[in-house]
């Protein structure tokens, strides 16, 4: 019986404790396809063992949430008797060996989960992370794919990418960061569970066939560091076809819409196991699957192969066989292959048959929840973990020197040469584009020639994506409560106000007692932030082992926050030109920015270190509820966070404006109150302007948060009193070129 | 009026293509594998990635059942617009001069581009104005034709986002009633949501459409 040699299961990622734990569970030793199985459902890509018990620490319920953690996807209630359903997704490490099919299957999978749980998807947003681009071509080679990536999937499957960040760090050099977003809209009363239920009911496999791309995807690439012998990693990546998606896309939520099926879930990591297993689990039944059913791309393929595989564009649905028939219809007319793999039984047993011989048979608990979870051994480093850059801007260097360098980096620079690679209008709902606002806003009606009419509001959804791994680096606790204000802060920019929050938190090597450190602080900062700003963490994901021989990368929380506001039409611009010349610029709120993990510390040459200020929630809070009412009744068409790059950053932002669609670039002259660095970071404030001044008046005396107008919107230069003087045009030639002349 | 929306697997610009025309008329959305095209008055060939062009833009999708109806509907006079991946299609359905080579970037492009109505008198442009501000997006919309064509729009100066021909945005046939372009006039037609445009051009249609009706010079269905 026992034909799998011991270290086998080591190669597979398992311990020797984990082992013993399968064979006790199974009572005997397990055969090659159950390993097989059992090793993918146990690694920490799909077992979460590392990082269950902190998750379990993040608020996750709140007024608004319709689904939550342990769904495909998160959702929340937009009112108007709609739900929109998001999750960010890594996928890191395939990126990593194989950046063009990384990035785009990570755009495919996680919308897998969106229209699994029946949601359209109306949007998608990515942040990346790259080593330093202007000295490493191998990052250079690694942004223009993944970027080609994202677009070939996104573009051809017609959701459009409306957002997201991209920064540069050399800690992701040999490690970089693909993290996927996507965002859905369904009725309310169409939100679909993945349980399986009722015995006798057929459980139909829809779309790919079935071939040896992504074999241990999950337990190979997503579940160990990076070593020296990456290259040989590459059959693990698996090939997205987004045409072959769109059809089984289309497929699913017209099923959906007819109500012909019991149960829907994506085939993602660990292909059909996880996701048969995950079904039958939540609903609580077992599964006989018929091996030889499942479509094959190549004949030979051992029954491991097929169980773990990894191919994309699959989905698995549960059909009642009355409905079978109209079921297959369907799947026919949008051309996507279905035949049905196996049947729900009563056995609790997940059990594999080929022509007609029992060649697997797992328990389900043992299986789905039998995987340990263990506590990590975090303890804070002795040392900095991370050194400076060599210095690329003097420290004497004058403001105006300091400004036009910051604005020309590559942290900071203009987007344009990315988000020009992708298409954000598909589905005609998106009203602020991809740098036309600090969060991405989409009507949630179908807009026609009535909509608005007779002054009737049009509600939307603002969405953002951020992280900020140099303010991590300093402080992981408060570094990742602050990727939640600036995330909330970005929506209340935008007019909006946060509905629900997912998150993907990237670390390195849990099992290291440094990395295990950031990880359960990061865990604790995002928990205080939630709280801070009730945002509840309605999904997520973790990846680990983001390290290299290098060294691990900073540590990296980022969220993606959606938010609702009552009116597209007065959703908050970026740009001074908004506003329009003549226009008062207001400051409101308070900052105490500091250089640690700044941007200009960065180019200083300095290391990620320091302190990070304390927040003032309460006077955050009055900020932005300030900011967010402000904008939504019409007084300031202007709103814009003070991020990275700090105070002057944010103003020469707000000149330049959305210059790639032909509207920006105007001048304006502010004096700063006294006695801030305007190059230092903090969050919670932001510039508004608004052409009505007596208006700004009027809140100033009954806001109960600090706002002084500090200056005029109008010319054609940036004049911050006391500091510089800069030439609008050549700010924005500054700011277009840091990143284009790097893609030419 | 009825403009037909045909939707072939892949297309993804087929549901805005509906909602352009039905600020102006009444959407009719068009199947791939049917041959009827219900009486409308005119078709549109939305833009997406029919059948993923995985192959060369457009070469499969002229080959299904509805595209053999839609060349009878163009070649007996009928309004026929195509947008990107219509216009491929056209192209490749020989309703249309030329060819759509790769962008010189070798990139897909989304960019807000100002295109200039170079010939106002025709069917598609008679209620436009001088200058359109419409959106480009896509992979393959670097026009090309060895031979000369009559040009209709084209990109103003310096905003030729794919290195196309002479700036060419969209070219009409010699019978005046097939128009294919580049630019997105469907995401065009709500100034919330950045131009609106693109919606003279639909308005344009009904207009000629009306006019035929007008003179009874039908277009032979």
């Amino acid at each position: 019986m026992s034909d799998v040699a011991a270290p086998h299961y080591r190669e597979l990622g398992l311990t020797d404790y984990e082992y013993g734990l399968i064979v006790e569970g199974l009572g005997r030793e397990p055969r090659e396809v159950e390993l097989a199985m059992l090793s993918l459902m146990w690694s920490e890509h799909c077992g979460y063992k590392h990082s269950k018990k902190l998750l379990k620490r993040l608020p996750s319920k709140g007024a608004h949430v319709l689904l939550g953690p342990g769904d495909n996807s998160g959702a929340v209630d937009v009112g108007d008797n709609l739900a929109v359903a998001f999750k960010v997704e890594s996928h890191n490490h395939p990126s990593a060996v194989e950046p063009f099919q990384g990035a785009a299957t990570g755009v495919g999978g996680i919308l897998r989960d969106i229209f699994a749980v029946g949601a359209r998807p109306i949007a998608s947003l990515d942040s990346l992370r790259f080593g330093d681009v202007g000295e490493s071509a191998h990052s250079r080679y690694l942004l223009e794919q993944s970027v080609a990536g994202i677009g070939h999937y996104g573009n051809s499957i017609g959701v459009p990418t409306v957002g997201g960040e991209i920064y540069f760090e050399p800690s992701y050099e040999h490690n970089c960061l693909i993290n996927a977003m996507a965002v859905g809209l369904a009725s309310r009363d169409r939100l679909i569970s993945s349980a399986a239920a009722g015995v006798g009911n057929d459980v139909v496999l829809i779309g790919a066939r079935t071939g040896r791309d992504g074999i241990g995807g999950a337990s190979v690439l997503a579940s160990a560091e990076f070593g020296e012998d990456d290259a040989n990693k590459r059959p693990t990546v698996q090939i997205g076809d987004p045409f072959a998606e769109k059809k089984v896309m289309e497929c699913c939520l017209e099923l959906l819409d007819r109500d012909l099926i019991v149960a829907l879930q994506d085939c993602g990591a660990a292909g059909l196991t996880s996701a048969t297993s995950e079904m039958i689990s939540k609903g609580g039944v077992g599964l006989d699957l018929q091996l030889d059913k499942v479509p094959l791309r190549e004949n030979d393929m051992e029954p491991f192969e097929v169980m773990v595989s990894e191919s994309q564009e699959r989905m698995v649905c549960v059909v009642e066989p009355r409905l079978l028939d109209q079921v297959l219809a369907v799947c026919e007319h949008w051309e996507a292959p279905a035949v049905v793999i196996g049947k729900i039984t009563d056995t609790g047993d997940y059990r594999i048959l080929r022509s007609g011989e029992l060649i697997g048979e797992i328990p389900v608990p043992l299986l789905v929840d039998g995987c340990p979870v263990y506590d990590l051994a975090p303890e804070p480093p002795s040392a900095p973990l991370y050194r400076g850059e060599p210095a690329r801007l003097a420290a004497d260097a004058s403001p105006a020197e300091t400004l036009k360098t910051l604005i020309a980096s590559a942290n900071i620079a203009s987007r344009a040469p990315v988000f020009e690679q992708y298409d954000p209008v598909v589905q005609s709902r998106t009203v602020r584009r991809p740098g036309q606002a600090d969060a991405a806003v989409l009507a949630l009606p179908v807009l026609d020639a009535d909509s608005g009419a007779a002054g009737k509001p049009i509600p939307g959804i603002a969405i953002t994506m951020d992280g900020n791994g140099l303010r991590a680096a300093v402080d992981p606790r408060l570094g990742a409560t602050e990727a939640v204000y600036e995330g909330v802060a970005n929506l209340i920019c935008a007019g909006a106000e946060p509905l629900g929050l997912t998150n993907c938190l990237n670390y390195g090597n849990p099992e290291k007692p440094n990395m295990a450190w950031q990880l359960s602080e990061g865990i604790e900062g995002m928990r205080q932030g939630c709280i801070d700003l009730d945002v509840p963490v309605v999904s997520g994901n973790v990846s680990l082992y983001n390290e290299s021989p290098d060294g691990p990368i900073l540590p990296t929380p980022v969220v993606g926050i959606v938010g609702r506001l009552p009116d597209v039409r007065y959703a908050g611009s970026s740009s001074f030109a908004a506003a329009g010349a003549g226009a008062q610029i207001a400051l409101v709120g308070e900052l105490h920015p500091v250089r640690a993990g700044s941007q200009l510390a960065k180019l200083q040459g300095e290391a990620p270190v320091g302190e990070l200020p304390a927040k003032d929630l309460e006077l955050v809070c009055a900020t932005f509820a300030l900011v967010r009412d402000g904008v939504r009744d019409g007084v300031f068409a202007t709103a814009h966070d003070i991020a990275e790059g700090g105070i002057a950053v944010a103003l020469a932002e707000l000149c330049i404006g959305d210059v790639a669609a032909g509207a920006g670039l105007i001048g304006a002259r502010v004096e700063l109150p006294a006695g801030l660095d305007p190059f230092g970071e903090d969050l919670g404030a932001a510039f508004l302007a608004a052409g009505d001044g007596d208006a700004i008046a009027a809140l100033a005396a009954t806001a109960k948060a600090p706002l002084q107008v500090i200056g005029e919107v109008g010319g054609e230069r940036l004049l911050i009193e006391g500091l510089l003087e800069l030439d609008v045009a050549g700010l924005a030639a500054a700011n277009a070129d840091g990143l284009a002349r790097l893609l030419r | 009026m009825k403009f037909g929306v045909i939707t072939f697997p892949g297309t993804c610009d087929d549901t805005d293509a509906q909602l352009a025309v039905g600020r102006v008329g009444e959407a009719v959305p068009l199947w791939h594998q049917d041959r009827d095209l219900q009486g409308v008055d005119a078709v549109i060939v939305p833009g997406g990635f029919s059948y993923g062009d995985y192959l060369r833009a457009g070469a499969i999708a002229r080959f299904a059942p509805v595209m053999s109806s839609v060349i009878e509907f163009a070649n007996a006079g009928g309004f026929v617009l195509g947008i990107c991946n219509g216009f491929q299609i056209l192209c490749e359905a020989g309703l249309l001069p030329g060819a759509l080579l790769p962008n010189t970037s070798l990139r897909f492009v989304f960019r807000q581009v100002n295109v200039e109505v170079s010939d106002p008198n025709t069917p598609f442009t008679r209620n436009c104005p001088p200058r359109l501000s419409l959106p480009v997006k896509h992979m393959s919309g670097r026009y090309y034709s060895p031979e000369p064509v009559q040009v209709v729009l084209r990109y103003a100066a310096g905003e030729n986002p794919n290195g196309s021909q002479d700036d060419i945005a969209g070219v009409i046939n010699g019978a005046g009633n097939v128009l294919g372009l580049m630019p997105h006039p469907e995401h065009a037609v709500d100034a919330l949501t950045g131009s609106a445009d693109g919606l003279t051009i639909f308005e344009s249609i009904r207009a000629a459409v009306g006019d035929r009706v007008a003179t009874g010079t039908g277009e032979g269905q």
